[in-house]
């Protein structure tokens, strides 16, 4: 009984969205109808005259509706701008590293499992990278040792001559460049012969680099870092800045081998290419399965191993990102829509009160196409003025929003020329259905009655 | 000129059928000038937007030269409105905001004449009209006789076989409505039929001849105005 009810107030509301939609659309078509009849008036001085005078002759009914248009089509575009800075914002904020990567970090077990007590500390092997090189699915993978245990930096002092300074130190395989977003600005990154053959190799970011050498070329000079000798072969930068380029990569079998790392391996990062979010839990999954049956933890033990995913974290924030726009775009039409129903309105009393004149018009030949294109024309014009204002501040408020950078979140808020150009055209067509209306009332007006009205 | 068959018109009220125009029959002859005579519900304002083609009848013939008007297209009774009817109104129905050279010229802007002929044009019509000099001024800067005038300069341009005058001086004094008349007079004796709706027995006295209209009805012989003014075949 009650989904019955449902289904006819579903039927009943889908079918008055289709009817209204039908009946915007005929009245669209009948618009080109007229325009293609009456295109010349387009051109016309006098028609345009009269167009400014009519819609000078009550000017505050005239500045109201225009503010109404106005403000519809600066919230609109403010919004849109807002979405799309927080949008750039989200992916600035993820181009810092690749969004389709996967952290896996050794950690203690929270469960006890296979006879171990519960917290015991884990820490993987080389032969852990190896196996996982071989998981479907990935694309580019790299294990990173920490050296002397230590996760986050190191207190490692990097040296050259008199200049010295703690760099954060990763000690990684060749393609942990690729979960980054560094680019090599000289000489090259960590290769597969760095790691076979524990070269003393090292590849800073350019604060290291400007901070070390202040200027001087890099490339082959030699470094000390943790008073182990090393020799620069590369230097990166970031998108990320200043912060980002404060690094220092090495190969992460020198590294085992000189400061006494052992086979030891704390971290296995990988990217999945353009994996979907399950594929991308699956292949974490089989990862995950082989480091459980090795070191004998419950694969369900949420603490034995901290896994970062980035695909994640990157859809939940589009798909929110997403709804915000969707809903901000929501709030912007629905103003928009609201002013230019206020534009429809005011026409129609302009039409009442000019039926007199309407009237004439028709006495002396004008046809009820002609008519019909006039009021289009003034209602056209009324919010196209008036839209353009909107646009134009909307626009301007964008840009200061994004001059002021008052936010992380928010970058770059321009809306794009065709978002501009989108909006114009959905002005003029919204003028010319606001004007139809009233348009189609002032075609049917009667001249003989109108005339005789005293 | 014009000649209308047993025109009938009826208006639905409601449930009811109103009969407003029954069996109207009359000509008229190319460059008359005829009154068309009635009290008010008469089936006057009916029967002059039929003339003006401003609305359609029920059954019967209306032909305007030699075209039958009936079931017209709305643009294709606006075409025949500009090239064969001009029309007089008694509250004038000029456009405030544009200039009397303007008003003039509206007719001959919906015949997509350009705009600078049309200025030239109408400035022929103002001046005979004897208001060359008033091109500029607009409505609200006129007496009620120059407004008129303007008028009948507009109903002129768009060289119209027949003018119809609505109480054309109904708004206006005595001796102003004398002009306007002699005006009218002068325009019928160029040779355009000219068709006055009036109640002014002294108006329907200038005119040649007198259609008198009854509760829908044409009654009476169409007697020659001047034999027999006044109100008398009314009764």
């Amino acid at each position: 009984m009650l989904v019955a009810l449902v289904k006819l107030l579903a039927l009943g509301l889908g079918l008055s969205i289709v009817g209204v939609v039908l009946w915007l659309v005929f009245a669209l078509l009948r618009i080109v109808w007229v325009s293609a009849i009456q295109w010349r008036d387009l051109f016309s001085i006098d028609r345009w005259t009269e167009v400014l005078v009519t819609i000078g002759r009550s000017k505050l009914r005239t500045a109201l509706t225009m503010i109404s248009v106005s403000w519809g089509i600066f919230v609109l575009v403010a919004l849109l701008g807002l979405g799309n800075g927080l949008d750039n914002g989200m992916k600035k904020n993820f181009a810092r590293d690749a969004t389709n990567g996967v952290w896996i970090s050794a950690n203690k077990t929270s469960q006890a499992y296979g006879g171990y007590d519960v917290g015991r500390k884990l820490m993987f092997e080389n032969a852990d990278y190896e196996r996982a090189r071989k998981v479907d699915g990935i694309e580019y993978i790299a294990g990173q040792h920490f050296i002397r245990g230590q996760r986050w930096g190191s207190s490692l002092v990097t040296k050259r001559g008199a200049k010295a300074n703690s760099f954060s130190l990763d000690a990684v395989h060749p393609e942990a460049i690729r979960l980054q977003s560094h680019s090599i600005a000289a000489g090259r990154f960590i290769t597969t012969g760095d790691i076979q053959q524990t070269r003393k190799a090292a590849v800073i970011g350019q604060t290291v680099s400007h901070f070390l050498f202040e200027g001087a070329n890099p490339i082959g000079e030699w470094i000390e870092i943790g008073s182990v000798p090393f020799q620069v072969v590369g230097v990166f930068s970031d998108p990320g800045g200043a912060e980002e380029e404060r690094r220092i990569y090495i190969p992460i079998s020198t590294a085992q081998l000189a400061f006494n790392g052992g086979e030891k391996v704390g971290m296995l990062q990988f990217t999945v290419g353009d994996a979907s979010p399950e594929e991308t839990e699956r292949i974490i999954e089989q990862v995950k399965g082989q480091l459980a049956d090795r070191y004998n933890f419950d694969p369900n033990d949420r603490q034995a191993v901290r896994v970062q995913n980035n695909i994640e974290q990157f859809e939940r924030f589009r798909k929110l990102f997403w709804m915000i726009s969707a809903f901000i775009v929501v709030i912007g039409l629905g103003t928009l829509a609201a002013g230019v129903v206020g534009v429809s309105n005011i026409m129609m009393i302009a039409v009442k009160e000019r039926t007199k004149e309407i009237g004439v018009r028709k006495a002396l030949g004008a046809t009820p196409n002609s008519i019909i294109f006039m009021i289009i024309q003034e209602a056209v014009f009324l919010t196209g003025v008036a839209g353009l204002f909107g646009l134009a501040a909307g626009v301007a408020c964008t840009e200061l929003i994004g001059y002021l950078e008052l936010t992380d979140f928010i970058h770059n808020p321009a809306i794009d020329i065709k978002v501009g150009i989108g909006a114009t055209l959905f002005l003029v067509v919204a003028g010319a259905l606001a004007g139809y209306f009233p348009a189609r009332a002032a075609a049917k007006v009667n001249p003989i009655h109108a005339l005789r009205d005293q | 000129m014009l000649r209308l068959t047993k025109v009938n018109k009826y208006y639905q009220v409601g449930t009811h059928s109103l009969h407003v125009l029954r069996d109207v029959d009359f000509e008229v002859a190319d460059g008359e000038f005829v009154a068309i005579m009635g009290a008010s519900g008469s089936g006057k304002s009916t029967l002059l937007n039929i003339l003006g083609i401003l609305d359609d009848y029920d059954s019967g013939e209306y032909r305007l030269g030699d075209t039958v008007i009936k079931n017209l297209s709305e643009s294709k009774g606006a075409a025949y409105r500009n090239k064969f009817i001009g029309f007089v109104f008694q509250s004038f129905n000029l456009l405030p905001f544009k200039t009397a050279l303007e008003n003039v010229a509206l007719p001959l802007y919906y015949q997509g004449v350009t705009r600078r002929k049309r200025n030239q044009i109408a400035g022929q019509y103002l001046e005979r009209v004897g208001l060359r000099d008033w091109a500029d001024h607009t409505p609200s800067e006129m007496s009620g006789g120059q407004k008129q005038r303007v008028a009948i300069a507009r109903a002129l341009i768009g060289k119209p076989r027949l003018i119809l005058a609505d109480e054309p001086t109904g708004a206006l004094d005595s001796e102003t409505s004398k002009q306007i008349m002699d005006l009218l007079s002068e325009i019928n004796r160029s040779g355009i039929t000219v068709l006055v709706v009036t109640h002014d027995p002294e108006v329907a006295a200038r005119t040649q001849r007198t259609i008198r209209l009854r509760d829908g009805k044409v009654v009476g012989a169409h007697e020659a105005s001047a034999s027999n003014p006044g109100m008398a075949a009314a009764t």
